[in-house]
């Protein structure tokens, strides 16, 4: 039993096995971790699982679609895919991995709401969907270039805009910071630092600082 | 803009009437961005056949900032401010979801009282967002009276929120483990008074100026029905899906905090137009009051954050007297504590509907990313099939039963 309280989410018993049954080879892995339950699935049978788990195992709802980039992974987006089923009130994530160009297949055809969650996902990663015949770009400013939500793309951006008392108008510019962009090195030698010593990560642009050695999971008091 | 030639009768009707056949045109207009129905800085493109709406195409972004890139920049405890510039008009159930998603990778215990407080202060939030929703909702059909009416008492709840957290808006009361600091008694009781001897009053009295109103009735009844099968579909939420027929609160059904211990209703609409829309939210209100009243009943004295000092800093007297509880404030607010490595969607029953936050955790001081699920999102996408063949004039109405507020949609 969880001591926090967050949402209380019953456990659906034998998901996971029925899901595997269900998909067959279209899962390449299926876990359930801090009381949520993650199915992994093949690009190419992403919207044939998604269907089968709305008509058959009642997710009616996509709440959410999510990308992260991991630039280190060969395919380096990952897109998650939140469903709820209001008659079992339970969730699930589906998840799918690609790269900067191969498009992902749209759900556009299941559930409408894809249609602007793709979009995001597309703005915002550059990740494609095949089938969703509305891709513009959504969050950012109307001709903008690149995908902000990359892990290489600066927080910064590139262009910053202001109004020009001279033109009239509003004017893009190349960014300038009146002072440089910091990045603190939080490095604890105290907390679980198995590796470099303090100072040597400091080579690196960005230290990640040191990582708990143990997974949410993993936690028991 | 599209130009098409719908024909006007047939050839006889033309003959026999005399009227004469003419083109007639589509016209695009432009809603927004700086439009004050549009509930901020959102610009519909309406694409009209005379007075009917055939299409409608909203563009948003306008108010983007980034927050989920800054929240992977700053420590967890840093972003948290973020959160309050979401859903302004909500802010503390914007840091509902945001704090329970780190105490549950945390796996972290919050103390009784601290999860009393937080559930009072969503709803008082939830009160304070619906007020000003219906009130405007009144006003974009017609109606002047509430709207300021409603704001009085919405003015008292930022004057609580004043007195809870020391901000009328961004208030950054909820913390991971508890909340910021304990509330008075007086404030307690000076709400308990204020529910009953203003609130409600209030609130009753502008809500039966139009709640039977035929003018209000006619500008809502009917209008944009969303069916069940719609509202899943499109991915609705909180007054959106119940207005629709479906009973689905996750307070009710996934609770959190201390919804499990309080008693309230969930009201559901019949038949999914601007007018069930409405009423969800006016008994939303009332249920809302009820629970206030419970929460101040069984709220007892106590710690008001967890004891744990790697997630919670201790309090500044504390600090002047122990090396340990000094050592631990400089660490939580230049390092931070580190999160275990793992993910979590939490998603709490905010005013306008399902607020989820996903929150990816490295095992370092900050998140990996940091997904924030908006809720008037999928509503307003959803606004071109609700739209869609009905007056320029219910734009307006339908946009206010959407209950949408840019800071959460941009992000």
């Amino acid at each position: 039993m969880a001591n926090n309280s967050a949402p209380v989410i019953a456990p659906r018993e034998g998901l996971l096995a029925e899901v595997k049954a269900a998909l067959g080879e279209a899962v390449l892995d299926a876990r359930h971790a801090v009381g949520e339950d993650t199915i992994t699935v093949r690009r190419d049978s992403l919207v044939e699982a998604c269907r089968i788990l709305r008509d058959r195992f009642e997710y009616q709802q996509l709440m959410e679609i999510v990308g992260i980039d991991y630039p280190e992974r060969a395919e380096r987006f990952e897109i998650d895919y939140h469903l709820l089923s209001v008659t079992r009130n339970h969730r699930v994530r589906v998840r799918v991995g690609t790269d900067e160009d191969t498009p992902v297949p749209s759900v556009t055809g299941l559930w409408p709401v894809a249609g602007w969650l793709e979009r995001e996902v597309f703005d915002l990663y550059g990740v494609l969907f095949d089938g969703n015949d509305d891709l513009r770009r959504i969050l950012t400013d109307y001709g903008f270039r690149g995908h902000p939500f990359r892990k290489d793309f600066p927080l910064s951006g590139y262009v910053e805009l202001r109004y020009s008392e001279e033109q009239k108008r509003v004017v893009y510019e190349p960014v300038r910071l009146p002072q440089d962009f910091r990045a603190f090195d939080f490095l604890s030698p105290w907390e679980g630092a198995q590796y470099i010593l303090p100072g040597d990560e400091k080579a690196s642009p960005e230290a990640p600082g040191a990582p708990t050695p143990l997974k949410a999971e993993e936690i028991k008091k | 803009m599209s130009v098409d030639t719908p024909t006007v009768g047939t050839a006889d009707e033309v003959a026999r009437t005399g009227a004469t056949q003419s083109k007639i045109a589509n016209y695009t207009i432009n809603f927004g961005p700086q439009h004050p129905a549009a509930h901020g800085v959102l610009r519909l493109v309406l694409e009209l056949d005379g007075e009917i709406v055939e299409r409608v195409d909203p563009h948003v972004g306008l108010l983007h900032r980034g927050t989920e890139k800054l929240c992977e920049y700053k420590t967890y405890i840093q972003s948290v401010p973020y959160m309050d510039r979401l859903d302004y008009v909500s802010p503390m159930c914007m840091e509902h979801s945001y704090v329970l998603a780190i105490e549950k990778l945390l796996d972290l215990e919050v103390p009784e009282r601290a999860r009393w407080l937080r559930t009072f202060f969503a709803e008082l939030t939830r009160v304070s967002n619906h007020l000003l929703n219906i009130g405007s909702h009144i006003m974009d059909v017609g109606a002047m009276t509430p709207n300021l009416w409603l704001f009085e008492p919405r003015e008292d709840i930022m004057n609580f929120y004043e007195r809870a957290s020391g901000a009328r808006m961004h208030a950054n009361y909820f913390r991971p483990g508890g909340v910021h600091q304990d509330v008075p008694q007086a404030l307690l009781d000076d709400i308990g008074v204020w529910m009953d001897g203003k609130l409600l009053p209030m609130f009753e009295d502008s809500i039966s100026l139009v709640a039977d109103n035929r003018i209000f009735k006619q500008r809502n009844v009917d209008i944009s029905i969303v069916s069940k099968a719609d509202a899943l579909a499109w991915g609705f939420s909180g007054p959106m899906i119940r207005a629709a027929g479906i009973p689905w609160d996750i307070r009710k059904s996934q609770p959190y905090d201390m919804y499990a211990e309080v008693e309230f209703d969930v009201p559901v609409g019949t038949k999914g137009d601007c007018y069930d829309r409405m009423m969800v939210r006016i008994e939303e209100v009332r249920q809302s009051v009820r629970i206030m009243k419970q929460c101040l009943d069984k709220m007892r004295p106590g710690p008001i954050a967890s004891l744990d000092r790697k997630v919670v800093p201790p309090k500044r007297a504390e600090m002047k007297q122990s090396m340990e509880a000094l050592i631990h404030h400089f660490k939580l607010y230049t390092e931070g504590f580190h999160v275990p490595a793992g993910e979590v969607y939490v998603a709490t029953e905010s005013p306008k509907g399902e607020f989820g936050c996903y929150i990816v955790a490295d095992g370092t001081n900050k998140p990996y990313r940091v997904k924030l699920r908006p809720t008037g999102f999928s509503h307003l996408q959803a606004m071109d099939f609700m739209t869609r063949g009905h007056m320029l004039a219910d734009v307006t109405a339908i946009l206010g039963s959407l209950d949408i507020v840019f800071g959460e949609i941009d992000r």
